[in-house]
């Protein structure tokens, strides 16, 4: 379990004092996944920074399952690191220690018996699935076996909390696949508390059980991500169910008044364009739409546009009434924040510089 | 090839030469890297932004011990710590008072070129290493050094090519060796036969010296 209370950390830039983390609270319980999204410049480095304690936040807390980290003294600090254990972009391994080498470094600080340090290598390899490669130096790994070879170090001095800052940001979607699962499965076989920084939704969508959206230092939006998934209106349910750019089919219907509509759970197992159209007698056509399972639960994102004389208050009443949220757009999709291929969106959030 | 082995004073001096030169060139070596590793290490972990940044000391041991003793050129430093050397070894004369000078003469020398191999240690090692909780020495014994041992390796090789050249001019002021043989036998007395086999001694000196680190560098880089 770890908890974030208020924290605060302010950067002295000659005169200029830059606000680079402004009160970011979150908690993550033991056994789940938090994903921590945002852009270059919203404050993830420095979140990072405060929660190895590479760098002292201006104020508030980080507490780690009642020990409070954020007011350890500087000769506990060592030991309060190691209640976290750190996986890196670029895995950040040392390039003259092999893989087992570079698994054993963390035990090597704290005097680990030779034997038993051995014995603890072994089985963290076997535990990310590089069994055999104990002999192999980081360039004679793949990116992927590379980043095992980071998460099995991370995980050597048995820590509370694996915090990993864009675990999968320099890998193919398929390597990256593979080193969510493994994440996934190891959050759950030895109950660690995960913390994911990263700015590709795909990463949120997959493994994390909730998510911050982090802008200009604070925390914008958070939560369970079946409970953000159904807010229509909040940026994170339009980057985790993105609708593609579709211009409106032209001469199809006339131009009518388009709608959103966001269902979830329960409300996705119903037919509901089919009902709004048996029930009002009309036709709609569906212009976007994106289905998703998200933490366990079926999403659907739809845009409709309706024939011009339709009553579309009727209709968003009776889809209401559904426990389905919709609202009238206009007709042109605008893309997510989050679009996978697209992660700039810098406009929006602002840059802290 | 009959003209080398009939020279009499190739005969006679040659042998105690080579001995003097590798007896300076190793000397020195050791103390310039044994003095010259650590300064390296100081001045890096101590610039802005290092392992542990001490501003005033670094400036002062960076500007004014190594880039002022670089300045002055090898020839009169040599000359100038004379006195230096009878005071630690007894003497001004012969290879063991000229590795006093030489060793001083190299270790800012090498002390910038070590300083250089730490400075591109990747930093997301170092982050990496002090977030597993490795104290400041255990960074610099068990990432830096171990992850720049080639380049270390590197710099060492051009240190000890380096000097080999000025163990050559060691030996005019006292130093001996084949610097004094090729001075004293080849140029002032137009011996020319010495006068080549020093020189052609002294390229193969230094080029087993590159060949021999570029192997060790090579065999230890893992990248």
């Amino acid at each position: 379990m770890i908890t974030v209370t208020d924290l605060r950390k302010v950067y002295r830039q000659g005169k200029k004092e830059v606000v680079a983390l402004d009160g970011v609270s979150l908690s993550v319980p033991k056994g789940s996944i938090h994903g921590i999204i945002g852009h270059s410049g919203a404050g993830k480095s420095t979140l990072v920074r405060c929660l190895t304690l590479l760098d002292r936040p201006t104020s508030g807390s980080v507490n780690i399952d009642g020990t409070e980290l954020s007011s350890v003294r500087d000769s506990e600090i060592r030991a309060a690191r190691r209640r976290i254990g750190m996986v890196f972009q670029h895995a950040n391994l040392m390039d003259s220690r092999t893989a087992a080498g570079n698994v054993a470094h963390p035990l090597e600080l704290v005097k680990t018996p030779k034997d038993k340090t051995r014995e603890k290598v072994a089985e963290l390899l076997k535990l990310v699935g590089l069994e055999g490669f104990e002999n192999a130096y980081p360039s004679q790994l793949s990116g992927g076996q590379r980043q095992r070879v980071g998460i099995a170090r991370a995980l050597a001095s048995d820590p509370d909390v694996l915090l990993c800052d864009e675990p999968t940001s320099a890998l193919d979607p398929a390597t990256t696949d593979e080193i969510l699962d493994l994440i996934q499965d190891l959050t759950r076989r030895l109950q660690l508390t995960v913390l994911i920084i990263t700015h590709e939704m795909h990463v949120v969508k997959r493994v994390c059980g909730s998510v911050s959206l982090l802008a200009k230092g604070r925390v914008i939006e958070a939560g369970e991500l079946a409970d953000v998934a159904a807010e229509l209106d909040s940026k994170l349910a339009r980057a985790l169910l993105p609708l593609p750019a579709a211009e409106p089919i032209k001469g199809a219907l006339q131009a009518g008044p388009v709608l959103e509509i966001l269902f979830s759970g329960e409300s996705a197992k119903e037919p509901v364009l089919t009902g709004v159209a048996r029930h009002f007698d009309i036709d709609l056509n569906v212009l976007a739409g994106s289905v998703e399972t998200l933490g366990g639960q079926q999403f659907g994102h739809l845009r409709v546009q309706l024939a011009e004389d339709v009553d579309y208050e009727a209709v968003m009443g009776y889809l209401r009434d559904r426990g389905i949220s919709a609202k009238v757009v206009d007709a042109a999709v605008e893309p997510s924040d989050f679009a996978p291929e697209t992660p700039d969106f810098a406009a929006e959030t602002g840059d802290l510089k | 090839m009959n003209e080398i082995f009939s020279n009499p004073v190739l005969a006679k001096a040659l042998p105690e030469a080579i001995v003097e030169t590798l007896q300076m060139v190793g000397i020195s070596a050791f103390f310039t890297v044994l003095v010259g590793l650590p300064l390296g290490v100081f001045l890096h972990a101590t610039a802005p932004g290092g392992l542990r940044p001490m501003p005033v000391v670094n400036r002062v041991v960076s500007d004014i011990v190594v880039n002022i003793t670089r300045s002055i050129p090898f020839a009169i430093l040599m000359v100038a710590l004379i006195p230096l050397a009878r005071l630690l070894v007894g003497t001004s004369l012969g290879p063991v008072a000229a590795s006093v000078s030489l060793s001083i003469g190299t270790i800012p020398f090498f002390a910038r070129l070590v300083e250089a191999c730490l400075r591109d240690v990747h930093h997301g090692k170092i982050d990496a290493a002090q977030v597993m909780g490795s104290t400041r020495m255990q960074v610099i014994s068990k990432v830096m050094l171990p992850e720049s041992l080639p380049a270390l390796v590197a710099a060492a090789t051009t240190t000890v090519v380096t000097l080999v050249g000025y163990s050559a001019m060691a030996g005019l002021v006292g130093g001996g060796g084949l610097g004094k043989l090729a001075y004293n036998y080849g140029f002032q007395r137009f011996d020319v036969t010495v006068m080549i086999v020093t020189i052609v001694l002294i390229i193969v000196l230094v080029q087993v010296i590159q060949l021999t680190g570029e192997r060790i560098s090579r065999s230890l880089d893992h990248r």
